[in-house]
């Protein structure tokens, strides 16, 4: 995160956000809107109701270009690379040889190249990491002059269906190439928000425009980082830095099922000892969904302990839900607290807040099918 | 009822009938967001001047009430539980936080008036 005396970076559509009254904040080195003059509760439920454009252009994007690619790339992940067809994404874990997340992040499948989003706040570090292990032929290309727009809600695609009427023919984690209203764009059906939507890639220099016309049209409403974080919490759906980070494991995050089937028989990947140790005896931790009772938030780093007794572990990130309707939190409790409807204390402010380990998503998830 | 009275931290401070009734500002609000929660202090607490006393909670974050003058809690908004958003839409009228018996009312009287605590606003 850089320091607010620092200079920092804007997207593509800095103007645009201010134009709409955008409160701007620093993240990961950019200047971004946290919210609008609506405020992030009724941002949230926009997006919930019917759509929301946020933008994510502080995101990384690059591609992975050559023969073995995909393989290639597997040398930095758990994930299943080569069985990604043309035309599919899917999310997948950087992982470190001591087992750590270096960062979460999108993979797809061009076709000729691998498309890659990683986050704003560790592209520095991701970048570098895939270079490193890359054999000749396959190429590393940053994108750093695309922006990158997520129309996201119930109505997000068949709004933009207006323009493009293939992108509703995308399934889920479907990838497609369209040309809309002249701009040539890439479109993912995939989200951060829980709901059915896209995320669109667009040249820096035609972002604008492009933003101005899903902004026209109906039911589409700009929101900021906060209703973005509200929704992927309710979502269930982790934040790299809080929830994820490079001292936690795939196994203790409880993203196993971003771990490839056949990965799972070559242990072959970054990390790979620790995650197989931890898969046969499990860990002494595991990230879980927490509800506390009532209607007081609990926020990241609040320490959870045994009801009545000692510490078992820390909330990573916490928050009121807008749509559930009450707080909502997830963190890291040890193994033989960490099962649904265990009761926990939340020590928030000295004072100990009843709550239960719940299920995620806190709201139910509406994509595609 | 006074005139009312200011401080930096964002609060409002109205005395009437010798009971002070404080709030946060419109500003305070706005730069807050959508409030969820309230957390109000007990009655009867004696609380000294600039003591954390209350606690709001908005989607967007915790932040912390201060009590602007020293004096003891005799009343709370219990309506803000079931309606935080009060905060948000009446700041300086139904959106009150708690009311103190000031120990010494001179204390109101050195707070920033209308015009001074504006005019503090528009340095920030």
């Amino acid at each position: 995160m850089a320091d607010s005396t620092e200079t920092l970076l804007e997207t593509p559509l800095a103007a645009l956000h201010r134009e709409l009254g955008g409160r701007m904040v620093p993240f990961a080195g950019y200047a971004m809107p946290v919210q609008y003059p609506a405020g992030i509760l009724t941002e949230h439920l926009q997006c919930r109701e019917t759509a929301a454009l946020f933008d994510v252009s502080h995101m990384g994007q690059a591609e992975l270009v050559g023969e073995g690619a995909a393989a290639a790339l597997e040398r930095v992940t758990p994930a299943d690379v080569q069985i990604l067809k043309p035309g599919r994404q899917k999310y997948g874990l950087l992982t470190m040889a001591d087992g750590g997340i270096l960062d979460d992040f999108m993979v797809a499948n061009l076709g000729d190249r691998l498309f890659l989003v990683v986050n704003a706040s560790r592209k520095h570090v991701d970048l570098p990491y895939i270079e490193s292990v890359l054999p000749a032929g396959v190429t590393l290309k940053p994108l750093p002059d695309r922006a990158l727009i997520a129309l996201q809600g119930p109505q997000a695609v068949a709004s933009i269906a207006t323009l493009a009427p293939g992108i509703a023919e995308l399934g889920f984690m479907g990838v497609g190439s369209f040309n809309i209203a002249g701009v040539p764009v890439l479109v993912s059906r995939s989200g951060y928000t829980g709901e059915d939507g896209v995320e669109i890639s667009v040249p820096a220099d035609l972002a604008e425009g492009f933003a101005r016309t899903l902004l026209a049209l109906p039911g589409v409403h700009p929101a900021g980082l906060g209703a973005r974080d509200s929704l992927r919490l309710e979502a269930g759906l982790c934040l790299y830095g809080n929830d994820i980070d490079e001292t936690t494991s795939p196994v203790e995050a409880a993203l196993t099922w971003t771990l490839g089937k056949r990965r799972r028989t070559e242990w072959n990947f970054p990390g790979a000892e620790r995650v197989r140790e931890e898969l046969a005896n499990g860990t002494k931790r595991l990230r879980v969904g927490i509800k506390p009772d009532g209607r007081q938030p609990a926020r990241g780093h609040t320490p959870i302990h045994a009801p009545g007794g000692a510490a078992i572990g820390e909330i990573t990130s916490g928050g009121f839900g807008p749509s559930l309707n009450g707080p909502m939190a997830m963190g890291y409790v040890a193994r033989d607290h960490a099962a649904d409807g265990t009761a926990l204390d939340l020590m928030v402010r000295g004072k100990a807040i009843p709550a239960r380990v719940a299920p995620m998503p806190f709201v139910p998830h509406r994509y595609a099918r | 009822m006074s005139e009312t009275k200011f401080t930096k931290d964002h609060e409002w401070v109205r005395l009437d009938g010798g009971i002070a009734t404080v709030g946060i500002t419109d500003h305070a609000q706005n730069a807050l967001g959508d409030v969820v929660f309230v957390d109000l202090p007990e009655i009867g607490r004696e609380v000294t001047a600039g003591e954390a006393i209350a606690v709001v909670e908005s989607v967007k974050a915790a932040s912390d009430v201060y009590a602007p003058i020293a004096g003891k809690i005799v009343e709370v908004n219990g309506a803000l539980s079931d309606n935080p958003g009060t905060i948000n839409s009446a700041p300086t009228t139904d959106g009150w936080f708690f009311k103190i018996e000031p120990a010494d009312a001179g204390e109101i009287a050195a707070l920033l008036d209308e015009a001074a605590y504006a005019a503090y606003v528009d340095t920030l």
